[in-house]
């Protein structure tokens, strides 16, 4: 057992732990904070497969941008708690865990199937090498050229898309109903 | 001695169930939608295990496509959510059906 296997298995349990917190939570807002734990829990993961760039870009977007504007839209449509009715165990509730348990029996089962502690180890020889922001940069600015420029198309596509969405209609364009 | 590649695997594998179990039981859309988040990112584990693994850039490129696509996706999903509370009146999935025959 070395360092880096109590890292990994603190950050693991950590990981599952607040993940499985957030599904459980009836408060939105309790969820969406459980949810930034477990990205900041991943972020820690990625530094451990020496992944640099990726964990800070991990908590400065994931935790940072994009959950700001989840608990923005809570705190702006200020919703309650979940329906009591959401707690009792129905039948929903029941197949919903059951078609999960199957799914994960499944995945961990093909995972183990690939000889689990003979299998290659998850930092290869050169891994500090590509994760770097160096590395990235290289990379995106390069072979992903292409992909790098088509997603400010996306980003802009997005940002249209939120504001016409969003936006209250004027009174006069309001279709009948 | 290095952590196998497998360990990250079941992890991820297990995030992601525990997403999957949260779309098929939580009612509030934005509770769903943080749920598709925990799934994506799960996913997102998985592809740079593999390319730290591997020593090849692909899957953290890859890795950083998908955040850009998460975060389109966070602002016309949560434009919808706000369009929908709008017209509805509320989130709970289980009123919004009238796309449902």
């Amino acid at each position: 057992m070395t360092l880096e296997f109590l890292i990994f298995f603190f950050v693991a349990a950590a990981a599952v732990t607040t993940a499985l917190l957030m599904v459980l939570q009836r408060n939105p807002v309790m969820s969406a904070i459980y949810l930034i734990a477990n990205f900041f829990c991943l972020a820690a993961l990625y530094l451990l497969l020496h992944a640099q760039l990726l964990a800070v870009l991990q908590v400065v977007v994931y935790a940072g941008a994009i959950m700001v504007l989840v608990v923005f839209v809570i705190m702006l449509l200020n919703l309650g708690d979940e329906r009591a009715a959401a707690t009792r165990l129905n039948l929903r509730g029941i197949v919903a865990v059951v078609v999960s348990c199957a799914l994960l029996v499944e995945l961990l089962y093909l995972f183990a199937g690939s000889a689990l502690d003979n299998g290659p180890p998850a930092v290869g020889a050169d891994a500090s090498r590509i994760g770097s922001v160096e590395g990235m940069g290289e990379a995106l600015f390069g072979k992903f050229l292409l992909p790098f420029e088509v997603t400010s198309l996306l980003l802009l596509a997005a940002i249209i898309g939120a504001v016409v969405l969003a936006r209250r209609e004027p009174d006069g364009l309001r279709r009948p109903s | 001695m290095s952590v196998p590649v497998a360990y990250y695997l079941g992890l991820s594998a297990i995030l992601f169930v525990i997403g999957v179990a949260g779309v098929l039981t939580r009612r509030n859309a934005i509770v769903v939608f943080m749920c598709i988040e925990l799934m994506l990112n799960a996913v997102n584990l998985t592809l740079i295990a593999f390319s730290a693994s591997l020593g090849s850039i692909t899957g953290q490129a890859l890795v950083f496509f998908a955040m850009a696509v998460a975060a389109a996706e966070a602002a016309v999903g949560l434009a919808i959510v706000i369009a929908l509370f709008r017209n509805k009146q509320t989130v709970n999935i289980d009123d919004i059906n009238v796309l449902k025959w």
